[in-house]
């Protein structure tokens, strides 16, 4: 199975391959691609570079530009996908209907996966993806059990890609609003949730508390685990009980899960977290590499013991063993 | 019974913060000229008043990364920033050096960020990524010879085995 990693800066791409990916996704610093946080991001020179770096090792550079055009400011996207097209990456992983017939239509040997912001989440979504555009991967919403995803694989003509490990969204991927009601930013459109622009932490009375745009998210000691400052991570009130009402502050590790993902027909194994340091990159990306070599053999997949660099410090298998429904 | 690492910092006097800041200006400088990408990465950012507070610490550090100055400050006498960073030393300079993840330790509790979040985040990713070596740093900045070199990379990394901090990158990191 493809190892496929995050990289945020060259730093962390460098990091990624030391550590065993087989592929690195990354995207311009721009709002084309659904992690556009300050100092984060690759310039074109360092997207060549790194290109050209992965290449020599014989490994690939996935360039995410899966964020939705606004109307009249397509331009910015277009020039994206040519430049990642003209450096040579060995994919582009797109979610916009629009840009995929463009990248289709003036790119046609350039190989197309289909972002998770697509939320394509059944063999129907996915097969009309792989016919109208020639899309060859399919990035899986996490919304699906493995049950669900090894139904799905003989429907479908086109490699899958499942997340194993790193953030959560709640489970409308690439439609969610939440960060736009708070600040008229979201990631779909301008690559940025909760962008850090309309966020602010303050100390007092021995409480840290969390603002976005405004509205209080989370208050707690000093000292206290914090979650990344979201709506749909946020601690509320709501008659008269206090909690998450959308989702824990928890992290997906799939670790124990990957031989089953394997039998499911899933091609390759996806770690989030472009926004995280080239330390979290390595330790992530290390512990899955082990992970994988496991598959296969008659030794169980070691344990990852990741759970430190989860948000919440705690972790779950989401969807892919989900019994609430 | 023998002090950590934090008690022994905290039991030090204030140094002297005229040589301090010197010696700091001349380091961040230095810094700036031999990596000049964390400018370009900070972008609109650069500008930012960053205030570092290690905790133990007897002094505040003020970053002005446009400015190319990194100034010693008593804690008596905080001065006007756009953003505070707080957190143990220990974590800042494994952070530094690619040991630690800043999202891990902000998780965990053990960092704290008030003011102009996006300043602390363009910081926080560009001096990820410029993969900087405190002790090599010190080095080129005080022009060490060779021998001189040598020495104080000996020096630097028993003190920092001694301490328990980190203050050079690791080999695998290079």
């Amino acid at each position: 199975m493809e190892l496929v990693c995050p990289a945020g800066t060259p730093a962390a791409l460098r990091a990624a391959l030391e550590a065993g990916a087989d592929a690195v996704y990354c995207g311009f610093a721009d709002e084309t691609n659904a992690r556009n946080f300050p100092g984060l991001n690759f310039s074109r020179p360092e997207l060549a570079a790194a290109i050209d770096l992965a290449h020599a090792r014989g490994k690939k550079v996935l360039v995410a530009i899966n964020t939705f055009p606004r109307a009249g400011a397509e331009p910015m996207w277009h020039r994206a996908i040519a430049d990642a097209a003209r450096f040579g990456a060995d994919a582009i992983i797109l979610a916009d209907p629009g840009l995929l017939a463009h990248a289709a239509d003036r790119h046609p040997d350039q190989r197309l996966h289909l972002s998770v912001q697509a939320a394509a989440a059944n063999a129907d979504a996915i097969n009309l993806y792989a016919r109208e555009f020639g899309v060859r991967r399919v990035v899986l919403p996490r919304v699906l059990s493995v049950e669900e995803i090894a139904a799905i694989t003989p429907e479908i003509s086109v490699e899958t890609e499942a997340f194993v490990f790193g953030g959560l969204c709640v489970m409308a991927e690439g439609r969610c609003s939440l960060s736009s009601y708070a600040t008229g930013q979201s990631p779909n459109m301008n690559g940025v949730c909760s962008p850090a622009s309309h966020v602010a932490y303050d100390s007092a009375g021995g409480q840290q508390s969390a603002r976005l745009g405004g509205y209080l998210i989370h208050q707690r000691p000093q000292g206290a685990t914090m979650p990344y400052p979201t709506l749909c991570k946020g601690c509320f009130t709501s008659r008269g009980e206090t909690g998450h009402i959308f989702e824990d502050p928890v992290s997906l590790d799939a670790s124990r899960l990957v031989p089953a993902l394997a039998r499911a027909g899933v091609t390759a194994l996806k770690i989030e977290g472009r926004q995280r340091s080239r330390a979290y990159v390595a330790e992530v990306v290390r512990a899955f590499r082990a992970v994988v070599a496991a598959i296969g053999s008659d030794t169980p997949p070691p344990a990852a013991a990741l759970a430190r660099l989860a948000e919440g410090q705690a972790a779950t298998t989401g969807a892919y063993a989900k019994t609430w429904r | 019974m023998p002090l950590t690492f934090p008690q022994a910092v905290r039991n030090l006097p204030a140094p002297p913060l005229f040589p301090l800041t010197f010696l700091l200006g001349r380091l961040m400088r230095r810094v700036a000229a031999r990596h000049p990408a964390i400018l370009t990465r900070l972008g609109p950012h650069a500008g930012a008043r960053i205030l570092i507070d290690a905790q133990e610490g007897p002094v505040l550090f003020l970053m002005e990364p446009a400015a190319r100055r990194l100034t010693a400050h008593d804690r008596s006498h905080v001065p006007p920033h756009d953003a505070c960073i707080t957190g143990p030393m220990a974590d800042f300079l494994s952070m530094l050096h690619g040991l630690e993840d800043g999202d891990t330790l902000f998780f965990s509790g053990r960092l704290t960020i008030s003011g102009d979040t996006s300043a602390v985040l363009a910081l926080r990713n560009a001096l990820d990524d410029a993969e900087l070596d405190l002790t090599e740093e010190i080095i080129a900045t005080l022009a060490a010879g060779d021998a001189a070199a040598r020495l104080m990379r000996w020096g630097l990394r028993r003190a920092g085995a001694l301490a328990g901090v980190s203050l050079h990158r690791q080999p695998e990191d290079r």
